[in-house]
């Protein structure tokens, strides 16, 4: 029997509230399913599987806040006979049984009847139910819900904790490097001619690019520190994405070495939509092993980055600008960005770090290597 | 009903002769007449005797004609006598529907309030004396949906001595329907308790968790229920109607506002009856009290059958009853 557990989505994050279940006892699963919403600072995150098996018992009620690590569900390999099915309360009835009187009583006295609950038929809430809560002999269960004072300020102290904790343990160092872009323009616009408006590729996306392929080079940069470096097989690179009221997100794009330009951009046009609409899957939060942060156009220079740990390193773009370049004993100007890292001094040294940088330098300067 | 009809007083059936006999000594406009009610003495011998006491004129024998003898009570209602009609059992009161209707319930209006029709018909009915399909009925939601009368229920020993007067007091047709099955059942009536007041419900036992609203032949075995559930820890209230048309409104929502919880039982057939309506009127009223959604119990669709055991299972009994309400209240 496989134990499924409250995942861990970042280090920042320490308990999850199961909203749905979206199995049943007996269901088959496989690898990747998405078996239920949690809601956690970074929002109602779907929660995929990662083993195939039938579910056999849900121990987690909707509306439970569980730490992270905690059992949720018993999934029976194939190889197991499923134990016989438990009957279990479906968990997708959101409505809330109540009779008249007690949603009457609840109403006056701005008691919030999802706090109680109820002994009636089938689980309703009764006046008795609420008669208890109001005269405190039951105190309300305290509702996640009603102690959040709104998502932004939820991902506010997500970051909060993330960073804190990264400048906490991590002893970064930095290092800059300054990339000619008009290679990597020009081929951009080349590209470009022979695609749909809809498929266009965006500077951003050589950038993921450039990294997945030196992060090949430099393993020693894609990985967690555990205790001691742990290198990472995948090249799962997060995206910072920047709310707009506030905080960031960042979704994973996974095996980013293994795609292409294309599906790289498909991957950057699926995940920042739904990073901001804060609907992401718990292995797009959990799973990056690096982190990009690229400012974008119109922005500042240069941004020396935070670890997200438990990884060990993050490269920041700035924003391209035109600014004198000398080159061969000839001054001309060029589109430039300004490309930091800002690596965990206790897992690599500088020279790895600038070997990293070079690397990408070189790749964002000769972008038909990107793309062989 | 052991329990609760104590063989110290009365029975049923000499409560009614008591109020009817009562009634005729004090006034002499009133004056009974129906099949079999003088020298037969009644056909279940409640006016035994009474031909011997008040004289042929007062104790009218009549034709085996239900419409004829209940349009000469309306008749000689409208002018001024005080008639007791009685209809021998409720099946032959289809008969009359037409007078009682078109006629009794409906004059005072036709004649624009002219003319009033202080008629009382006493009419016997009920379940449980094994009289088979055709003679076995509880027909007062018929009776319930007519505008224009006054339809009573007596449940109880006390109501059948106390209700005939204040009925005979009424300017407007009153039916009083009587039930057979109680007739050799001894019950305690309290001589000085007076009039019924014929407008209100009666709270036959205090409660707090759930009330049982019911008539007639529901009122004792609620009550013997109601005992039953104490034992359990379940304290019922029973609210005896007693008028069914027009619905006592208040003294019900009272009570379903202090147990929040209403069973309605009545042996008349499920659909369609006194409880229907009683139930739509809590929710329209009260639903906000609520605490439990309203239940009814009413007797199964079917003619009622001969036999003892399918009799009594067509209609709600004492166990029917404590098996709703512990379901109600302990959702088993």
């Amino acid at each position: 029997m496989i134990e499924f557990t409250m995942p861990s989505l970042g280090a920042d994050m320490e308990a999850g509230t199961l909203m749905e279940w979206l199995v049943k006892p007996g269901d088959h699963v496989k690898r990747g399913d998405i078996i239920a919403t949690v809601d956690t600072q970074k929002g109602l995150i779907d929660i995929e599987v990662f083993d195939t098996g039938i579910v056999n018992a849900l121990l987690i009620k909707v509306n439970e806040k569980v730490p992270v690590g905690t059992k949720m569900a018993l999934i029976a390999t194939d190889k197991e006979a499923p134990v016989p099915i438990q009957k279990q309360p479906p968990g997708v009835e959101r409505r809330i049984r109540a009779t008249p009187l007690a949603k009457k009583m609840a109403a006056d006295k701005g008691i919030d009847l999802s706090t109680i609950k109820g002994t009636g038929e089938g689980g309703a809430i009764t006046h008795v139910d609420v008669e208890k809560v109001i005269s405190g002999k039951i105190p309300p269960e305290v509702h996640e819900e009603e102690e959040k004072t709104g998502a932004a300020e939820n991902i506010r102290m997500a970051v909060a904790a993330a960073m804190s904790k990264s400048n906490r343990e991590i002893p970064h160092y930095y290092l800059d490097v300054k990339v000619d872009m008009s290679k990597a323009l020009a081929w951009l616009t080349e590209a470009n001619k022979q695609r749909t408006v809809k498929l266009r590729l965006l500077p951003v996306v050589l950038l993921v690019k450039a990294v997945a392929k030196a992060l090949k080079e430099v393993p020693d940069l894609n990985g967690y520190w555990e205790n001691g470096l742990s290198e990472k097989q995948e090249i799962n690179i997060g995206f910072v994405v920047s709310l707009r009221k506030g905080g960031v997100m960042i979704p994973a794009i996974h095996d980013a070495d293994k795609k292409n330009v294309d599906e790289l951009m498909t991957s950057l046009n699926d995940i920042i939509p739904r990073a901001r609409a804060m609907k992401l899957r718990s292995s797009e939060l959990s799973e990056s092993t690096f982190t990009i942060s690229s400012l974008g156009e119109g922005n500042a220079d240069t941004v020396y980055g935070v670890i997200y740990p438990p990884q060990v390193a993050l490269a920041g773009f700035g924003s391209i600008t035109e600014q004198p370049w000398a080159e061969s004993g000839m001054l001309d100007v060029r589109p430039v960005m300004n490309i930091t890292l800002s690596a965990d001094h206790r897992a690599t040294d500088g020279a790895t770090g600038s070997r990293f940088l070079m690397i990408v330098k070189k790749f964002l300067e000769n972008p038909e290597l990107l793309v062989q | 009903m052991d329990a609760l009809i104590k063989n110290t007083t009365i029975t049923y059936r000499e409560a009614i002769k008591q109020a009817i006999r009562e009634a005729m000594q004090k006034d002499e406009k009133v004056f009974l007449m129906g099949e079999d009610v003088g020298r037969y003495g009644g056909a279940f011998a409640v006016s035994k005797g009474l031909l011997q006491e008040f004289g042929p004129d007062r104790i009218m024998d009549v034709p085996l004609s239900e419409s004829g003898f209940v349009g000469a009570g309306i008749g000689a209602a409208l002018k001024g006598m005080r008639p007791i009609v009685e209809i021998m059992t409720v099946n032959f009161g289809l008969l009359a529907m037409d007078q009682v209707v078109n006629n009794a319930a409906t004059l005072l209006h036709m004649s624009g309030g002219q003319l009033n029709v202080p008629l009382v018909i006493r009419i016997s009915c009920g379940i449980g004396r094994q009289l088979a399909a055709q003679h076995s009925h509880s027909w007062e939601p018929l009776y319930a949906h007519i505008p224009g009368l006054k339809v009573l229920s007596a449940g109880t020993h006390e109501d059948a001595r106390h209700m005939l007067q204040p009925a005979l007091n009424s300017p407007d047709p009153v039916i009083i329907f009587e039930y057979t099955f109680l007739l050799n059942a001894e019950g305690e009536v309290s001589e000085d308790a007076g009039m019924v007041d014929i407008t209100k419900a009666k709270v036959r036992r205090q409660g707090k968790d759930i009330s049982i609203i019911t008539y007639g032949a529901g009122v004792y075995k609620a009550l013997e229920a109601a005992t039953v559930l104490a034992a359990e820890g379940i304290d019922a209230e029973v609210v005896d109607l007693r008028v069914l048309r027009p619905l006592d409104n208040e003294t019900v929502f009272d009570s379903v506002r202090k147990t929040h919880r209403a069973l309605l039982v009545e042996e008349a057939w499920g659909a369609v009856n006194v409880s229907s309506e009683v139930c739509a009127r809590i929710m329209e009223n009260i639903f906000y009290e609520l605490d439990a959604p309203v239940m009814r119990l009413g007797g199964q669709e079917v003619p009622i059958p001969y036999p003892k055991h399918l009799e009594n299972a067509s209609v709600p009994q004492k166990e029917d009853i404590i098996n709703a309400i512990k379901k109600i209240m302990l959702h088993d």
